[in-house]
C-alpha cells in the first residue's frame, strides 16, 4: 500500500518557487534515498511533510496512508507516523531530554486514544534504546540538544524514532557531521526499524550512507523536482559521474 | 501644596474609612499616636501617581483610584471558605499562620510543630496596651503605601529564630481573603538571629467569594549574621484584587539570601523590595517570575542598596505576559561610596505570547566606588518559532509545546531556590498557571 504520495507538489517560500511539481510514492516496507545537491529542495520537502510553517503549498497534494496530509497541524501528523529526524536538530535549554522524551511521547499516545505510559516503564523503555545507540545516561538529564556534539544531537534524533514508531521516518541528511563509528551506530539503529509496515526515507547527498542503509529505490532531485528514479544502482552512477548531468533534465 | 488633589475624592473617602476603623485597630497609647502620624503621612502624600519617578508605571491614582473600607471581622462562613482555600494549596511539611482577612485565624493555623527557637507571637498581642508602638513606626522608609499600612495594620505575624538555631522546615505564613469589595492591612516581621537556618514561605489566596479586594502587606525581615534564609513568597490573589506588598530587608554580614518572588494573582499589584546590606561578605539572590494574563498589570520594584564592602547580589527575573497583561521591573542598585568589592548584576527577561502584551524594564546603577562589578541586561521577545515547531512535529499540541517552553523559560528563576519543597511548591504553582492558561 502506498504510505506516501507526494503528486505534483509546488511550494514557495518569500514568493520564490522551490519545488515545481515534485511526485513521490513511498510503500509500506520499502527505504528511499532522495539524492541530490546542495539547494535542490530536499530539506524543504522534508519540512513540508512535517508541517513546518513558513512554506506556501501553491500546488499539488500530499496523501499519507490515504489522507489528506497537508490538512493536518504538525502534531497530528506525528501523532498519526510521521517523523522527520531533522538536518539540524534545535537545541532547547532548559527542556530536559528526559521531560521532553516522555512529554512528547506521551502526547502521541493520548492523541490517538492509548492510555500514558507510566513515568518507571517510560524510563526503562528509554534508557535500553539510548544504550543501543550508545546514548550516554547522563545526556537525558540535560537540556534537549544542549552541549551536544553534531552527532550525539543525530543520535538523539535515532533515539526519538526508536522510541515513537513511527510509519514514515524521513531522516535528512542523517550522515552530515559523523564520523565512521557514529555514522555505523545511527545506521544500525535505523536499520534496526526496517519493518514491513515502516517506510525509511533516507535524505543524503552522499553516496556513502547508502553503504550503511541500503535503499529499495533512490530518487534525484535537482532544482526542485525528482528527475530520475531507480535501483540502488543508481546511487552508485551518482557517484561516479556526480549530479550535473541531471542539471539539463531538470 | 496641590489643592484640588488634597481635596480628591479619593483623599476624602481614606479619612473616613481611617476615622470610622480607629477602633477596631489594636494598640491604644503611643501605638494610636504613631497610627495618627502614620496616617497624616500617607494624607500628606495621598495616593502614589505616575509624576513620581517610582511610579511612573504603576500609576495608583488611575488604576487603584479608591482604598476600600476594612474588611469585616471573618464569621464562620468566612473561615470555612478559608479552610477550603487553603486545602486548596500544595501541602508544605512545617508549622503555618494564617491571616484571613488581615486576621490572625488560629484554628487554621498549625503552630503546635514549631520547632525549637521559634517564637511567634501576632501583631495585635505586641500591641496591646500600647505596648511596642515602634513597630508600626516605618523608620526612613518613605512611601504612602507603608505609611498607609501603619495607620491601618489589624494584625500580623512576628517570628524570631533564635540564634544558632537550624529550622529542618518551613515557616508559612498564609494570607487569604474572603470578602468582596474590601481591604486588608498585615504588618509582619521576621528575626532571623545569628548563624540560624530558616526558610519562609508566604502564600496570597483567595477564597470563594472574594472579589475586587485589597491587600496592603508590609513585612520587616532582618537576618542576622552568618544566617541563611530562603524566602519564598507566592503571589496568587484573585485576578480582579489589588496587591501592594513592601519588604524591608536588612543583612548583616556573611549571610546567605534568596528571595524569590511569584506573581500571578492579582489585577493590580505592586511587589516592592528594599534590600540594606549591613555587614560585610553577604550573598543575595533576589529571584522573582510574573505569570501574567487578561489585563493584570504587576510591578515589581527592588532596590538593593549596598552599603558595605565585599557584597554580591545577583537578580533573575522572569515575566510570561499573555493578552494585555503589563509587567513592570524596576530594579535600583546603589553602591555606596565605601562598598568596595561589590559584585552586583540584574537581568530580565520577558516572554509576550501576545502582541498586545507589554513589559516595562527599568534597571538603575548608581555606584559611587570604583573597585566593583556591577551590570544589568534585558531582553524581550516571543517564543522561538524554531523550538515551537520541533515540539510540535515530536507530537505536542501549540499550547502543550508553549507550556513546555515557558516552564523552561521561568525555571531559570524558580531552580535558585535551594528549598526542595519550595521550588516544588514554586513549579507546582507555574504549572497550574499553565494549565488553567489551557
Ligand atoms: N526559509 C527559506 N527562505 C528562503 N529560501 C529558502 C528557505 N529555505 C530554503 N530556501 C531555498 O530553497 C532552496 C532549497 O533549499 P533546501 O530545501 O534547503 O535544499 P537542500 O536541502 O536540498 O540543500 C535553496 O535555494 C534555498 O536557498
Ligand atoms: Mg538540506
Amino acid at each position: 500500500m502506498a504510505l506516501l504520495e507526494v503528486k505534483d507538489l509546488q511550494v514557495r517560500v518569500d514568493e520564490r518557487e522551490i519545488l515545481h511539481g515534485l511526485s513521490l510514492t513511498v510503500n509500506e516496507g520499502e527505504i528511499h534515498a532522495i539524492m541530490g545537491p546542495n539547494g535542490s529542495g530536499k530539506s524543504t520537502l522534508s519540512h513540508v511533510i512535517a508541517g513546518k510553517p513558513g512554506y506556501e503549498v501553491t500546488g499539488g497534494e500530499i496523501l499519507f496512508k490515504g489522507d489528506d496530509l497537508l490538512e493536518m497541524a504538525p502534531d497530528e501528523r506525528a501523532a498519526k507516523g510521521v517523523f522527520l529526524a531533522f538536518q539540524y536538530p534545535v537545541e532547547i535549554p532548559g527542556v530536559v531530554t528526559m521531560n521532553f522524551l516522555r512529554t512528547a511521547y506521551n502526547a502521541q499516545r493520548k492523541a490517538r486514544g492509548e492510555t500514558e505510559l507510566m513515568a518507571p516503564e517510560f524510563l526503562k523503555k528509554v534508557r535500553e534504546v539510548a544504550k543501543r545507540l550508545s546514548i550516554p545516561q547522563d545526556m537525558l538529564k540535560r537540556g534537549v540538544n544542549v552541549g551536544f556534539s553534531g552527532g550525539e544531537k543525530k543520535r538523539n534524533e535515532i533515539l526519538q524514532m526508536a522510541l515513537f514508531e513511527p510509519s514514515l521516518c524521513i531522516l535528512d541528511e542523517m550522515d552530515s557531521g559523523l564520523d565512521i563509528d557514529a555514522l555505523r551506530i545511527a545506521a544500525d539503529g535505523v536499520n534496526a526499524l526496517r519493518a514491513p509496515d515502516r517506510a525509511i526515507v533516507v535524505i543524503t547527498h552522499y553516496q556513502r550512507l547508502l553503504n550503511y542503509i541500503v535503499p529499495d529505490v533512490v530518487h534525484v532531485m535537482s532544482k526542485g523536482r525528482v528527475v530520475k528514479s531507480g535501483g540502488k544502482e543508481l546511487a552508485l552512477e551518482l557517484e561516479a559521474s556526480g549530479y550535473a548531468q541531471f542539471d539539463d533534465a531538470a | 501644596m496641590n489643592v484640588v488633589l488634597a481635596k480628591s475624592e479619593t483623599r476624602q473617602a481614606v479619612s473616613d474609612v481611617f476615622a470610622s476603623v480607629r477602633d477596631r485597630l489594636p494598640g491604644a497609647g503611643k501605638a494610636a499616636e504613631t497610627r495618627t502620624q502614620a496616617f497624616e503621612a500617607f494624607e500628606r502624600a495621598g495616593l502614589p501617581h505616575r509624576r513620581l519617578e517610582d511610579w511612573k508605571y504603576t500609576d495608583l491614582r488611575a488604576l487603584m483610584r479608591e482604598v476600600l473600607p476594612l474588611a469585616a471581622v471573618p464569621d464562620a462562613n468566612a473561615l470555612n471558605r478559608a479552610e477550603a482555600a487553603l486545602a486548596a494549596l500544595p501541602e508544605v511539611d512545617g508549622s503555618r499562620l494564617v491571616l484571613v482577612d488581615g486576621a490572625f485565624a488560629p484554628a487554621l493555623s498549625k503552630l503546635a510543630g514549631l520547632e525549637a527557637g521559634v517564637h511567634v507571637q501576632t501583631l495585635r498581642e505586641a500591641l496591646k496596651d500600647g505596648r511596642n508602638a515602634e513597630l508600626l513606626s516605618n523608620g526612613t522608609e518613605p512611601g504612602a503605601m507603608i505609611a498607609l499600612n501603619a495607620a491601618m495594620a489589624t494584625d500580623g505575624a512576628l517570628v524570631t529564630v533564635a540564634d544558632g538555631k537550624a529550622l529542618t522546615k518551613p515557616i508559612h505564613i498564609v494570607h487569604v481573603a474572603t470578602r468582596a469589595s474590601a481591604a486588608s492591612y498585615t504588618r509582619s516581621f521576621l528575626k532571623i538571629g545569628k548563624a540560624a537556618r530558616a526558610t519562609l514561605l508566604e502564600s496570597f489566596v483567595a477564597a470563594d467569594g472574594a472579589k475586587s479586594y485589597q491587600v496592603n502587606d508590609a513585612v520587616s525581615i532582618s537576618v542576622g549574621d552568618d544566617a541563611h534564609l530562603q524566602h519564598v513568597r507566592l503571589m496568587a490573589d484573585s485576578a480582579d484584587a489589588t496587591n501592594i506588598t513592601t519588604v524591608i530587608f536588612t543583612i548583616g554580614a556573611k549571610v546567605r539570601l534568596t528571595t524569590f518572588n511569584m506573581t500571578s494573582g492579582g489585577g493590580l499589584s505592586r511587589y516592592q523590595g528594599h534590600l540594606t546590606f549591613a555587614g560585610e561578605g553577604a550573598e543575595v539572590n533576589a529571584n522573582g517570575v510574573n505569570l501574567l494574563n487578561g489585563r493584570q498589570h504587576a510591578d515589581t520594584t527592588l532596590f538593593l542598596d549596598h552599603a558595605v564592602p565585599h557584597c554580591m547580589s545577583r537578580e533573575v527575573f522572569r515575566s510570561v505576559l499573555d493578552d494585555r497583561a503589563h509587567s513592570v521591573f524596576q530594579g535600583r542598585i546603589i553602591v555606596r561610596p565605601d562598598a568596595q568589592k561589590t559584585d552586583a548584576k540584574m537581568m530580565t527577561r520577558a516572554l509576550l505570547l501576545s502582541d498586545e502584551a507589554e513589559a516595562d524594564n527599568k534597571p538603575e546603577l548608581e555606584i559611587f566606588a570604583d573597585d566593583v562589578t556591577c551590570g544589568h541586561g534585558a531582553t524581550t521577545g516571543a517564543l522561538d518559532e524554531s523550538l515551537l515547531f520541533y515540539l510540535r512535529a515530536r507530537g505536542l499540541s501549540e499550547k502543550e509545546a508553549q507550556a513546555l517552553l515557558i516552564q523552561a523559560f521561568v525555571g531559570e528563576a524558580i531552580e535558585t531556590i535551594a528549598s526542595d519543597d519550595l521550588r516544588e511548591v514554586a513549579i507546582a504553582t507555574a504549572q497550574r498557571w499553565l494549565e488553567v492558561r489551557g
